[in-house]
């Protein structure tokens, strides 16, 4: 079976996959990173957003073997390094952004590929980012409130806690 | 009072896990030696099973065990709760479902064989050289059809009809007699559609069999792990509960579809132990769409009559509600106790009769889901209301106050049974009134007049019942379990408590609250507090996590139980004061004695129950521990006012919603934060079943919307910000806590809110149409207004 | 999905070679070809990745026309196709963010999914499809749904577009998939202007001729609202009738001449 090799949340790690391997698998199964989750078959859902060198990428939708060599964070890579939430884990927290936590993992890499490019979206902005990232628990009210409060804008005047 | 108890908003302990990557879903877990299993399911609606032939695909790489209907000989079928009488007091139509398909198949998904094998791909790859041979039956989908001589999904039990539910029976004649006095009737057809509840983490379940021990452990997404050991293990397996334990650790969201029993928790159960290996089933999204349990889709004619004045006199309905294929765990006192008992809603109807049919169709089985029963009753109620203000030029908010219950009638005694403990449908109308800003609407609409789209504005009430249930009444009424909850306090040596509560959290965040309900009580710290739930070796009975009844009945037990705690402790705080009982206080974790400033801190009286050197040993025994079971007497009654507006496009039909204000009384809350999150998650659901959801099939019994490119669910996109309110209370007075529930609340007072608007836009800009049925996609909206 | 090789050279002549292979298939950002392949709908022996070939990337303004690679992202064509903002904007709608970070022009228009969005745009524009062999007019290359002017193993190695003095495109969303159920580009150039429909018909992305001829002597909005609705059989599924489709081109139409100013 071919090897695949990467760097994982800054960690380099290796493993034997088959052609049809998909990164969310590699991730899972070979790593043990079960953060990353797995909620659809058709690429629509999100829950299993990853970064890529960067880039905000569906792991259900690469193959690990079109990732080698590549730099790859998943949500056990973001909070800060002594272990405490990242501004954008801790809005979620303070906002009630989550509430099963089962898309959570994947709307915090959106979130952060989003703040990335644009450090102060809009309401607009942060809903149009998140297309791709399916709640079923939160009605997005307060998954949108984090990311505006993780940008450092004032939610005080959005409706209720 | 601590900082962070009752009514403090304070941040979920369970986000860190979640935030971090390290919850710990079904899917999540690994045992060693385990093996996969993947279901052969029937690929049509309908059909005579002649042949399974696995010969080809045992002897494919990895395979383990190809299992049929065959291996199940001896096996119960999965059961069903609730047994219905019907009008003439006959019982429900109760068809077998069979673990595995047994001679036919009835529904797209019924599965055939599963094949176990080392790899997940393996078992797929040999699953498709299992060899069917079915002969396909016509499908029966239409559900009028069904009951008129359409082919029989069950040939055994000789009707598609599984009841004809007549409720209140009594009621009948009066009703009857009132519309033909009535002044005016206002009639309307409608559909309530039928929903896929897609909660994002999908089903999965791991058998594990001990060899040694005869020890058989299912881990499983369910919301209630002690039902399915009750259920699986009496009816299914024959397995004792003391040899099955079921675990259901981090769950990704139920909203009732991981109530039920499951034909794949009894098959890697079963499997398990046959192999002597653990076997691990996840489904993919595409089997969700055709396994799990749907929601809603009924079909009715609702009918109101009024005076001139537009009082309420009769109500009556007919509803036809499908349950698919087989019957799922709760599904027949969905559209009967769920949803005729709340038929009358906020109002002040004198007469009310209520008939429903259930029928058996070549669908997946449907069941409860978010609401249950009662959002398709709120949907009638509040629809052919304002249908009913349209026709005699009445305002929409006045003719609901001219006909609710006034709050000096509580409690109040509907003609559909149930007695409402509390309530102020006026107080939570006047409060929306001005949250919604409605004074402001018509300055609203002139401005979208301007960009050229169509503003509407739409309002409505709702009443649920919640804490389910009063065993007593839910016995009568046919349900084969009580419905109370347990919680087991334990206090540690060194003042930490423990709860092993019976309710199960799937989103709903009770590691957080039900602290915050002890820190309370006793006066300590929320950290001082651990919740543990959803392992049956852990707790020791619960009735788990559906019909918003958590706090109202499981946080009851646990109150419960901690007043037992508290009442022991303080006989031996009373002890190690060399005081009476009946003067010591607890306050702020420390107990004193009354009128004297003799205090002993709740530490040291735990420290004394397990180390009893100075201990009333003779009259008490030591230790600090207390089991309570909490069986509600009556159904708790949160009600709300809602206010939707929409702006349509005249053009494309397309609907938006601009604002969205949801006023609801809960009684006394716990955590604001927590409440306003779950009624934000209901209204978007509500929000996806109004505009967006529909899961629909096609003539041959095929699910066309099988999967997120078709099924819509509803994204950030499609959603405004809303604005909630829960401050005018009116706390449950048969609880200790006085709380109602909020979990299903925006679920079922969202959608006829959605739908009143879209019909008000339409209607302000002279489009003559009195109703649209759900989803009001864009393609329905625009032909609605090309017909009108 | 069923097993398959994995190959991922780093030229194109390296992939061209490892296309020649029997039932060997090219994987550009894999979007619409994993999903495919989990539904075990493809069956190739090989997939040849074209991620990691330089050579297929990259956006180019020069002489009145815009070049994008094959292999160039959504994302990229929505950041860089500065020449074209028209194009950069339906890129910037394709799909969520990561679809746009992986999918490629030009595995979107060898798919020629019916109700993608690519394909209107390079109808409307009179783009060239450039291949590893040849170069295709766009007017020859889409023949109907899922189907081009593709050899098998011919790979898109660069879509050459005129850039027009105006152009729009209206996307009207499937409310599920938030694919086009209809989507409208308008491109006006000095010779005239073109109109390109996806997501309605069952023949795939189309010219609507008769609007190009109104739209060539008036750009106006005005000037679509007398047209017949397109003729030709549309398609009809839950999300909308043949007629309701017909309908949205014309005032989808209208809007991208509108907004095309
Ligand atoms: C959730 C989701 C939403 C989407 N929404 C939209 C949308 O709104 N609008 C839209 O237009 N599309 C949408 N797409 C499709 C997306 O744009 C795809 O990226 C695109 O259709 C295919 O591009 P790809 O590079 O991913 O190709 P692949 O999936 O890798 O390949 C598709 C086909 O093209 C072939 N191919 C790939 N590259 C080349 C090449 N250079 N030369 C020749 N053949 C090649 C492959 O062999 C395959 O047959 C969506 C996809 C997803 C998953
Ligand atoms: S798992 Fe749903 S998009 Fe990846
Ligand atoms: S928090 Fe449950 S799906 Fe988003």
């Amino acid at each position: 079976m071919p090897k695949v090799t990467m760097r994982v949340n800054g960690r380099e790690v290796s493993g034997e996959v088959e052609g049809r391997t998909l990164l969310v698998q590699f991730l899972r199964e070979g790593l043990g990173l079960t953060g990353t989750h797995v909620g659809c078959d058709t690429s629509q859902c999100g829950a299993c957003t990853v970064h890529v060198n960067g880039l905000q990428v569906k792991s259900c939708t690469t193959f690990a073997l079109d990732v080698d060599g590549a730099e790859v964070t998943t949500i056990e890579g973001m909070a800060n390094a002594d272990g405490s939430l990242s501004v954008i884990q801790q809005a979620f927290q303070d906002h009630h952004g989550l509430q099963c936590g089962f898309c959570t993992p994947g709307m915090v890499m959106a979130a952060a590929a989003l703040l990335k490019e644009n450090p102060k979206p809009t309401e607009a902005q942060i809903r149009h980012h998140l297309e791709g990232n399916i709640c079923r628990c939160t009605g997005y009210h307060n998954i949108v409130k984090a990311v505006l409060a993780a940008s450092g804008q004032d939610v005080s005047a959005i409706a209720a806690e | 009072m601590p900082k962070d108890g009752i009514g403090a908003s304070i941040k979920r302990r369970e986000d860190v896990r979640f935030l971090t990557g390290t919850g710990r879903y079904t899917d999540d877990i690994n045992l060693r030696g385990q093996s996969y299993a993947w279901f052969v399911r029937s690929q049509v609606a309908h059909g005579k099973l002649n042949k399974v032939d696995t010969t080809a695909a045992a002897k494919m790489p990895g395979v383990l065990r190809i299992f049929t209907a065959k291996d199940f000989e001896g096996v119960g079928g999965l059961p069903c709760g609730w047994q219905i009488h019907d009008r003439h007091g006959k019982p429900m139509l109760e068809p077998k479902h069979p673990v595995l398909a047994e001679g036919k198949v009835r529904h797209v998904g019924d599965p055939i064989a599963v094949v176990v094998a080392e790899t997940e791909a393996q078992a797929r790859d040999a699953a498709d050289a299992v060899v069917i041979d079915i002969d396909e039956l016509p499908a029966v989908l239409d559900m009028k059809a069904a009951v008129a001589g359409g082919p029989l999904v069950h040939d055994d039990i000789g009707s598609n009809l599984c009841y004809d539910w007549g409720f209140v029976e009594e009621n009948k004649a009066a009703t009857d007699a009132a519309f033909a006095k009535a002044d005016h009737v206002t009639t309307l057809e409608l559909v309530n559609n039928r929903l896929a509840p897609n909660a994002m983490e999908p089903r999965a379940a791991i058998g594990d069999y001990d060899f040694a021990t005869d020890m058989h452990t299912l881990y499983t997404t369910s919301q209630n792990p002690h039902v399915i050991r009750l259920l699986m293990g009496a009816f299914v397996l024959g397995i004792p509960e003391h040899k099955l334990r079921v675990v259901a650790p981090d769950v990704g969201g139920g909203f009732g579809s991981k109530i039920y029993h499951y034909a794949e928790e009894a098959f890697v159960t079963f499997a398990a132990k046959q192999l002597r290996r653990p076997v691990k089933w996840t489904a993919t999204r595409s089997e969700s769409f055709i396994t799990d349990a749907q929601g809603r889709d009924h079909v009715t004619k609702i009918e109101l009559a009024l005076d001139k004045q537009g009082h309420f006199l009769a109500l009556r309905t007919e509803t036809y509600a499908n349950m698919g294929a087989y019957l799922s765990t709760f599904s027949t006192a969905i559209p009967t106790y769920l949803h005729g008992t709340l038929m009358a809603g906020t109002y002040k109807t004198p007469h009310i009769y209520v008939n429903v049919k259930a029928v058996f169709t070549n669908t997946v089985p449907v069941d409860a889901y978010r609401g249950a029963g009662r959002p398709e009753a709120t949907y009638q109620i509040e629809r052919v209301i304002d249908k009913a203000a349209r026709e005699l030029g009445l305002d929409p908010l006045e003719i609901r106050r001219r006909n609710f219950i006034k709050a000096d009638e509580f409690p109040y005694q509907t003609p559909v049974a149930v007695v409402y403990d509390t309530g102020d449908y006026d107080a939570t109308m006047n409060k929306l009134e001005s949250l919604a800003d409605l004074a402001g609407f018509e300055k609203r609409r002139a401005e979208s007049a301007k960009a050229g789209k169509l503003r509407g504005l739409g309002v409505n009430t709702y009443i649920e019942a919640c804490g389910i249930a009063p065993s007593h009444l839910v016995g009568q009424l046919g349900a084969r379990a009580g419905l109370y909850e347990s919680a087991t306090v334990r206090v540690n040596a060194t003042g930490g408590v423990v709860v092993m509560t019976g309710s199960h959290s799937h989103g709903q965040g009770h590691e957080t609250t039900f602290p915050q309900v002890i820190a309370e009580m006793i006066g300590i710290p929320v950290e001082s507090v651990e919740i543990v739930h959803g392992d049956t070796a852990n707790v020791p009975m619960g009735m788990g996590t559906y019909g918003s009844r958590s706090l109202a009945v499981g946080g009851s037990a646990m109150v419960k139980a901690t007043n037992k705690i508290i009442a022991k402790a303080k006989k031996i705080a009373a002890h190690l004061m060399e005081a009476s009982d009946a003067d010591i206080e607890l306050k702020d974790g420390k107990f004193s004695v009354a009128g004297t400033d003799k205090s002993v801190e709740w530490g040291a009286v735990c420290l004394a129950a397990y180390v009893p050197h100075n201990y009333p040993l003779e009259s008490l025994e030591p230790g600090l521990e207390e089991t309570a079971f909490y069986d509600p007497s009556n159904f708790t009654y949160p009600s709300g006012a809602y206010a939707c507006e929409v702006e349509v496009d005249p053009d494309t039909g397309h609907v938006k919603v601009c604002a969205f204000t949801a006023v609801d009384d809960f009684g006394n809350v716990v955590n604001p934060m927590i409440v306003e999150g779950q009624v934000h998650g209901g209204i978007g659901q509500g929000i996806g079943q109004a505009l967006l959801e529909h899961a629909v099939y096609d003539g041959n019994g095929q699910m066309i919307a099988g999967s997120f490119m078709d099924y819509a669910m509803p994204r950030a996109g499609d959603l405004p910000f809303y604005k909630v309110d829960h401050s005018c209370a009116t706390p449950c007075t048969h609880n200790p806590l006085g709380v109602k529930g909020c979990g299903e609340a925006g679920a079922i007072g969202s959608p006829p809110a959605v739908v009143n608007a879209v019909v008000d836009a339409l209607q302000r800009a002279g489009k003559k149409v009195s109703h649209i049925d759900m989803p009001l996609s864009p393609y329905r909206v625009w032909s609605a207004i090309q017909n009108a | 999905m069923y097993a398959f090789d994995f190959v991922k050279p780093k030229t194109l002549a390296e992939a061209v070679k490892a296309l020649g292979a029997e039932d060997a298939q090219a994987l550009g950002g894999g979007q619409t070809l994993i999903p495919t392949l989990k539904q075990r709908l493809a069956q190739p022996a090989v997939l040849v990745s074209l991620s990691g070939i330089a050579e297929l990337k990259g956006v180019k303004a020069a002489g009145g026309s815009l070049t994008i690679g094959g292999g160039t992202s959504h994302a990229t064509v929505a950041k860089e196709a500065k020449a074209y903002p028209a194009l950069a904007a339906l890129a910037a709608n394709i799909g969520d963010p990561a679809v746009r970070s992986l999918g490629t022009i030009g595995g979107s228009i060898a798919n020629n999914d019916p109700s993608a969005d690519y394909p209107a745009a390079v109808l409307a524009s009179g783009a060239t499809v450039v291949t590893n062999t040849r170069e295709i007019a766009a007017d020859d290359f889409f023949q109907g749904m899922f189907t081009t002017a593709l050899e098998p193993g011919e790979i898109i190695t660069a879509v050459r577009f005129p850039v027009p003095e105006k152009a729009n495109y209206q996307k009207f969303e499937q409310p599920a998939s938030r694919f086009a159920l209809v989507g409208v580009f308008v491109a006006k150039y000095a010779a005239g202007v073109r109109v390109a429909v996806t997501g309605a018909s069952t023949e795939g992305v189309f010219r609507w001729t008769e609007a190009e001829k109104a739209l060539s002597a008036n750009f106006a909005a005005s000037a679509v609202a007398g047209l017949a609705v397109p003729g030709g059989e549309m398609i009809a599924d839950i999300h909308g009738s043949a007629a309701y489709r017909a309908h949205l081109i014309k005032v989808l139409t209208g809007r991208a001449v509108a907004a095309a100013g």
